[in-house]
């Protein structure tokens, strides 16, 4: 039998066909929607790399059934852009060396967003260090994603201040 | 701006450019932020199936069973692979030929030799169905007891450990050293079982279209891996197209084709579709690698003014009962301290665990975690302080060779770093320092060391009619930055500014780049890309000098310097003339040149070549709890010339936060009764997270290498891990007064102590 759902995928609304019950989020946005960019590390929810934005809550896609996503909307790494602009995190990643083979940085980043809309960490890198710590990089690009998401939350705030 | 290189012979032209040297940040980076990378597992061609191992939930045995009819009569499954089914392999996937060679599990038999074997593979139409059905295989094993741990089988002495070294090296009279030191140490040091586990589960997306094969898997060797899969297929290399242009880490699991790599492309040609195949997770702890288990025993003598009289190290390791890869642990010995007598030695036992692997500092970084602790007990049983005693037997020349080093900028970084760290001070008794939270405080050193080596490697230079260059070369960049800095080396040695340079790299149909490992990539790929670039402006510049038209007629190669898409004179800057007008006079659509990096014979038998550094960390324990914080990390490394810094700081970070997973973290730990590995995932495993590593600081000493090769680049991907994770362990001892000799270093070490 073929489920139907509808969801809002990086602001576009899909009606998407079920037909397998068992999708994971995860496996709906890499193999049947295409959007390879949210990885895979363990499909256990264990290393983050999955994170995407799920009704703007920082979620590991690989631990959410699509089936029970019904009227959901999902943000992923490739909805951030704008018109070609890069999302301040995006950028701050860069400048920061935030990354070096790339795998868990879609996660990474989507946490990273996450956690700056939940205004817990605030500027203390502590707080940043811990409330970044579901999303695993073994390269070791930590200091890096550390200075990035403190400097994208000063940029963030400036915006903000100029509105 | 950059020089000519220092050090080196003068060439026949001078390049400059100001690439070289530039901290610029990552030409893959937007791809990588936005999603867009494209990683093997992204690749779905028309068509394309799922492919998933079912593997053993047994160490040793065979297999007496399984159910096929169940998994293929759930809807969606196309086939299941069996040993019954299997096409067949032109090559044998138990041979071996070379050291580099290793053997791999792919359905040959049904015979069992670890935990996580592949034993079937099942395709299906969709991911889902093709999981349910490997579930539904439900195997049936004759098992036999598991051989588990360093004392689960005999010792033998290998035939050779790392790749060809000999198991054992002795100089001097090591006995009589020890006899006569008045201050002696002695101690038997365990590390464990390591899984490289790169954030990227290996994957492969095969498909054949007749006897040309298209592979899109991450590899750090494309070059040898398609010659393994020619040779299993009965297919010829050029007709294997193999695309890797990110890996998702590698840390030495992607060096060598291994057994899924080939069952994805077994199943694809069973099926005739195309097929992908992604390991989960659990099924990383088996067949592509890990880091073996050692037990090392490290005795040393010293005399009154704190001089090794000599030091020995033996280490025990294991390998898998079908194949030999023998970390090398003890021989980290032969280059770091001087001593009148060295003596080190290697024994194995045959476990049931894939067979070990190259993994990020194979032998260096086991080996360096033992050796830096015995170090500073060496050190406080002569009353010395830690780095006044490591100066107080620095090594003027490779203790083991003899050999002068092409260079040695430790002691720069033994100043630098612990300058920048605040050593000076330092109590020499444990346990003496506590913050202001009352936890205990500890201050602990390591000297970093790995050899600058070189491989061998492939790139081509041309240059375009419109003056613009284009450099090709199969690297792979697994994070380390190839994709820029490769990029930084080619437009200075085209004398271009980067962006008129386009740089190709990542495929199997371009120029062999050699391996990705050893830390050897950027060095050797560096030398082809420059020995390119150097040959095509040779060319050039015989052109125009040799015609009477241009501005730069009679000055000679030597008399011109290629800067910025011209050729100027030496003498008189203001003649010059552009690559187009050269190329277009001469009525050239392009030239184009290979060019080689590889070891230079003559150099390295002259020299010792080692990239050196000091690591210095604190460390803070709760003294009631044991929990343990690595709190400040300062590394200061010397590794020749560096082509980008942003990058090396990234890899030194990379290894510095490896070193603190070493002393406080990583293991595997495996059931004594069935073999099998009970931490087999990300959360058991224990990599550190974001928290664990709060604050890093690598120190780039300046050092300049004129026999290591042309650009005088060493290595500096696997260096850090060294030295770090002994720092960890000695701050760890200072801080409490609790000498931990079994890593990972956990709270049930020191709770009560």
């Amino acid at each position: 039998m073929t489920l139907s759902i509808s969801l809002t995928v990086n602001g576009t609304v899909q009606a998407v066909a079920l037909e397998d019950p068992r999708v994971t989020l995860l496996d709906l946005l890499r193999e049947r929607l295409h959007l390879t960019g949210t990885k895979k590390g363990c499909d256990r929810g264990q290393c983050g790399a999955c994170t995407v934005l799920l009704d703007g809550r920082r979620t590991n896609a690989c631990l959410v059934l699509a089936a029970a996503q019904d009227g959901a909307s999902v943000t992923t790494i490739e909805g951030l852009a704008e018109g070609g602009q890069l999302h301040p995190v995006q950028q701050a990643f860069i400048d920061h060396d935030a990354l070096q083979c790339g795998f868990c940085t879609p996660g990474q980043i989507m946490s990273a967003i996450g956690l700056l809309a939940e205004g817990q960490a605030g500027d203390d890198p502590e707080r940043v260090r811990e409330g970044m710590s579901g999303n695993l990089c073994r390269c070791g690009a930590y200091a890096g994603i550390t200075e990035a998401v403190l400097d994208a939350q000063a940029r963030l705030a400036a915006r903000e201040d100029a509105a | 701006m950059s020089d000519p290189i220092p050090g080196i012979a003068a060439p026949a032209h001078l390049r400059q450019g100001s690439s070289i040297g530039q901290p610029l940040t990552r030409r893959d980076g937007p791809l990588k932020v936005t999603g867009q990378a494209r990683y093997a597992a992204d690749n779905h061609p028309p068509g394309m199936l799922f492919a998933v191992l079912a593997t053993s939930g047994i160490a040793r045995g065979r297999v007496l069973g399984l159910d096929v009819a169940a998994a293929k009569a759930h809807p969606g499954v196309v086939e299941v692979m069996t040993p019954a089914n299997r096409p067949p392999l032109a090559g044998d996937p138990d041979a071996k030929d070379s050291p580099f060679m290793f053997r791999l599990d792919a359905l040959q038999n049904d015979a069992v030799r670890y935990p996580q074997q592949p034993i079937a593979v099942v395709i299906a139409e969709t991911l889902e169905a093709a999981t349910e059905g490997a579930a539904l295989l439900a195997p049936r094993y004759a098992a036999e007891p598991p051989r588990v741990g360093l004392d689960g089988a005999a010792a033998f002495v290998p035939a050779a450990v790392g790749v060809g070294s000999p198991a054992s090296f002795a100089q001097g009279e090591v006995e009589a050293g020890l006899a006569a030191a008045p201050r002696r140490m002695e101690a038997v040091y365990e590390t464990p079982a390591q899984y490289h586990n790169a954030m990227e589960p290996h994957a492969i997306v095969a498909a054949w279209d007749g006897e040309r094969l298209t592979l899109d898997t991450p590899s750090q060797g494309m070059a040898m891996a398609q010659a393994r899969f020619a040779a299993l297929f009965g297919i010829r290399p050029e007709d294997i197209h193999i695309r890797s242009p990110f890996l998702g880490g590698g840390f030495g699991s992607k060096g060598l084709a291994n057994g899924p790599q080939v069952l994805g492309i077994l199943a694809a040609r069973l099926v005739g579709r195309p097929v992908k195949l992604v390991l989960r997770r659990e099924q990383m702890y088996g067949p592509v690698g890990h880091r073996a288990p050692t037990r090392q025993t490290i005795r040393m003598g010293a005399d009154a003014a704190g001089g090794f009289t000599a030091i020995a190290s033996h280490t025990l390791t294991a390998t898998s009962s079908f194949d030999d890869f023998i970390e090398a642990a003890a021989d980290v010995a032969h280059t770091l301290y001087a001593t009148p007598a060295l003596h080190t030695s290697h024994e194995a036992v045959r476990l049931d665990t894939g067979t070990p692997m190259f993994m990020r500092a194979p032998g260096e970084a086991p080996g360096s975690i033992a050796l830096e602790s015995a170090v500073d007990e060496m050190a406080f049983a002569c009353g010395m302080d830690p780095l006044a005693f490591r100066l107080r037997n620095y090594a003027e020349v490779e203790p083991a060779s003899g050999k002068p080093f092409s260079s040695k900028a430790l002691r720069e970084c033994y100043a630098e770093g612990a300058a920048r760290f605040g050593w000076a001070g330092r109590p020499l008794q444990p346990r003496q320092m506590r913050d202001e939270a009352g936890l205990l405080v500890g201050w602990g050193m390591g000297t970093a060391t790995f050899p600058a080596m070189m491989m061998a490697g492939h790139a081509r230079a041309t240059l375009r009619a419109d003056g613009s260059g284009l450099v090709e070369t199969g690297a792979h960049d697994m994070g380390q930055g190839a994709w820029t800095a490769l990029a930084q080396v080619a437009a200075d040695g085209m004398g271009l500014p980067l962006d008129r340079l386009e740089f190709r790299s990542g495929t199997s149909d371009l120029p062999d780049a050699g391996i990705a490992g050893g830390s050897a990539h950027m060095a050797t790929v560096s030398s082809a890309i420059h020995g390119a670039g150097g040959a095509v402006i040779d060319r050039l510049a015989a052109l125009a000098t040799g015609d009477e038209r241009s501005p730069l007629f009679g000055a000679g190669n030597a008399g011109v310097v290629a800067r910025e898409g011209r050729l100027h004179r030496r003498d008189d800057e203001a003649r010059s003339e552009s690559y187009a007008a050269i190329l277009s006079r001469a009525g050239l659509a392009g030239l184009e040149a290979m060019g080689q990096g590889a070891a230079d014979p003559a150099a390295q038998k002259a020299f010792a070549m080692h990239a050196h550094g000091a690591v210095f960390v604190e460390v803070k324990v709760d003294p009631d709890f044991g929990q343990i914080r690595a709190t400040r990390v300062v590394g200061a490394f010397a590794a020749g010339r560096v082509i980008n810094p942003r990058m090396v700081r990234s890899q030194y970070y990379g290894g510095m936060t490896w070193g603190v997973s070493f002393a406080l973290h990583e293991h595997a730990v495996t059931d004594r009764r069935s073999g099998r590995i009970m931490n087999a995932d990300l959360a058991e495993y224990h990599l550190p997270v974001n928290a664990d590593v709060p604050s890093l600081e690598a120190i780039l000493v300046a050092e300049q290498d004129p026999h290591v090769n042309p650009l005088g680049i060493k290595g500096v991907g696997e260096i850090a891990i060294t030295g770090t994770a002994g720092a960890v362990a000695n701050a760890v001892w200072h801080a409490t007064g609790v000498r931990v000799r079994r890593f990972p270093i956990g709270l049930e070490a020191l709770i009560g102590a």
